[in-house]
């Protein structure tokens, strides 16, 4: 536990102390702010839900952006030996890195926080609800994307192939629900189940079903389970 | 005390090294000597845990690194090849790092850094940015971070390579103090630099240890030859070929005939001395021995002839 939030606290800080985490912070808040707004006055309704359909699509560029460099940099700057030589499980180096990475994306999730002030002061009959299941499912979603990024920066040492490799994982995520017309039936409910997008929706509605929540969960697990073992393959090389 | 039992790592086909065994006493400095791509980096990753050995096992003080390499780690300081860090961070901050993962909090991490800040000569960069500090600053902080936690051990990877010449001579100071009351292994391809640094010498080749002992022992090592040259007057040829018959332990290497003498260079193994009688057998044929000069081979032959580029090199 202790080594997981050393390696998050530096995680973190490497964020911040280039220009990377203010960068991304203000691009996805601008980006979600100009889709947000564009047709939020023509519906003419105290709503957020165009938000929550927007916010999955940015996470599809720029979550993978945020992760590509978390493994693929120490392994092309060669600190990944220090860091596999100090007493510290891969487990723990994976988990910390993960959450240091979702931190700033739920961050950035959290400045669009800015639009629901806004309808407060502006709107009626807001359905609180609904708001706070929508962030919760957004905020697992970037679990998952997080995840799956993280797992695509094990893979190499470049960052560009990792971004690449990120982007596509997390694309399969996203679009499995919408090509279903495409798939025999008989597997149409389980490409379904994997599916982000589906339970996504669920969550959205307002409906906290655990099926879902253990969906996200084993998603999680199982890429950052991935990742240690990418990690720790190393050792055989 | 570090045991290495039978160490093999195999890369795929390639087999990086072969089944080597050496035993490492506390607060010894040991140099691990080799060609590029002898085994020496191979080997020190899988004392450390960073790779697992094909076969074999690497034994500290009980523990071994595949069951145990959690201990073992906290034992080592480990200074990789290429001395990797994280540019963007301040010196303080990555010591720091180092000193969490390594339980050292509060006071107790005050204390560590000011004792590596002295001992790395860092006064004054403490507050800079790696990425700004010159190459000796960066080795002496990549030193310093493997040494946080004062360990019985410390494992470096060529630590002098690409540094210039004062800053070899200070990394050299530096070691030879550590290891008054730590074990240091550290490995290199150049020969200078590990004879004026360590009390022992290994030498790997091509996956194998070919050599092990202090450089005197390496030179004066019972395989080893010396070789004599003689300078004679009123010598003939017949007489001088006949001196092996007399005295067996020599070999004749070459008899260059001059204007009035002859030179002759012999060759006899460092395990004997046959110098009185190649003197009486001179006196008795009722030569003038105008010179006679033993020489023993220097390090460097030994090292170029147990790497396989004896005598290409030698000019």
């Amino acid at each position: 536990m202790h080594n997981i939030l050393t390696i998050y606290k530096k995680e973190l800080r490497s964020f911040f102390t280039s220009p990377m985490a203010y960068i991304f912070l203000v691009v996805f808040a601008l980006v979600i702010g100009y889709f947000f707004t564009n047709t939020f006055f023509l519906y003419n309704q105290s709503d957020m839900r165009s938000l929550f359909g927007i916010v999955p699509i940015v996470y599809l560029f720029f979550i993978p952006a945020v992760s590509m460099g978390l493994i693929s940099r120490e392994k092309s700057i060669g600190t990944i030996e220090i860091m596999s030589t100090l007493p510290i499980l891969e487990r723990d180096i994976v988990i910390g890195k993960y959450l240091a990475a979702l931190t700033l994306i739920l961050v950035a999730l959290f400045t669009t926080l800015f639009h629901y002030f806004t309808l407060i002061q502006v709107g009626t009959t807001i359905d609180h609800g609904a708001v706070f299941t929508g962030y919760l499912g957004l905020a697992l979603v970037a679990g998952v994307y997080t995840a799956a990024g993280i797992f695509a920066s094990s893979l190499t040492e470049n960052q560009v192939i990792a971004f690449i490799v990120g982007i596509a994982i997390v694309l399969v995520f996203f679009l499995m629900d919408k090509l279903l017309v495409f798939v025999p039936a008989s597997l149409a409910g389980i490409i379904q189940y994997l599916s982000t997008d589906f339970h996504l929706s669920n969550i959205s509605r307002g409906v906290i079903d655990s099926r879902n929540i253990v969906y996200f969960g084993s998603v999680i697990g199982f890429f950052l389970f991935m990742t240690t073992r990418v990690l720790e393959s190393r050792k055989w090389g | 005390m570090i045991q290495i039992e039978n160490l093999s790592k195999n890369y795929g086909d390639v087999k990086a090294v072969k089944s080597i065994s050496f035993t490492l006493e506390d607060k010894e400095i040991v140099g691990f000597l080799g060609a590029n791509g002898a085994g020496k980096s191979t080997t020190l990753k899988m004392i450390t845990g960073f790779l697992t050995p094909t076969s074999g096992n690497v034994i500290i003080d009980g523990l071994n690194i595949i069951d145990d390499s959690q201990e073992i780690q906290k034992q080592i300081g480990y200074l990789p090849e290429l001395n990797p860090l994280y540019s963007e961070m301040k010196v303080y901050e990555y010591l720091k790092f180092h000193a969490e993962i390594r339980g050292i909090k509060g006071h107790e991490f005050k204390i560590a850094l000011e004792k590596v800040v002295v001992d790395c000569s860092l006064q004054g960069i403490v507050h800079r940015t790696i990425g700004e500090c010159s190459k000796g600053y960066k080795q002496r902080i990549g030193l310093a971070a493997s040494m946080i936690h004062n360990p019985k051990i410390l494992i470096l990877d060529e630590p002098v390579s690409g540094l210039d010449p004062n800053q070899i001579v200070e990394i050299r100071r530096l070691i030879k103090k550590l290891g008054k009351e730590k074990l240091v292994l550290m490995s290199s391809h150049i020969l200078q630099e590990i004879q004026a640094t360590v009390d022992r010498i290994i030498i790997i080749n091509q996956g194998e240890i070919v050599a092990d002992g202090s450089s005197e022992e390496l030179i004066t090592d019972s395989k080893g030859l010396t070789q004599l040259h003689l300078e004679i007057l009123n010598a003939n040829e017949n007489d001088i070929q006949n001196m092996k018959a007399i005295i067996p332990s020599i070999t004749i290497s070459s008899i260059d005939k001059q204007d009035n003498s002859i030179i002759v260079s012999l060759e006899y193994s460092n395990s004997v001395d046959p110098r009185k009688d190649v003197f009486n057998y001179c006196v008795e044929k009722e030569w003038v021995l105008l010179e006679m000069r033993a020489s023993k081979r220097n390090l460097e032959d030994i090292f170029r002839s147990l790497t396989g580029k004896g005598d290409s090199a030698h000019a």
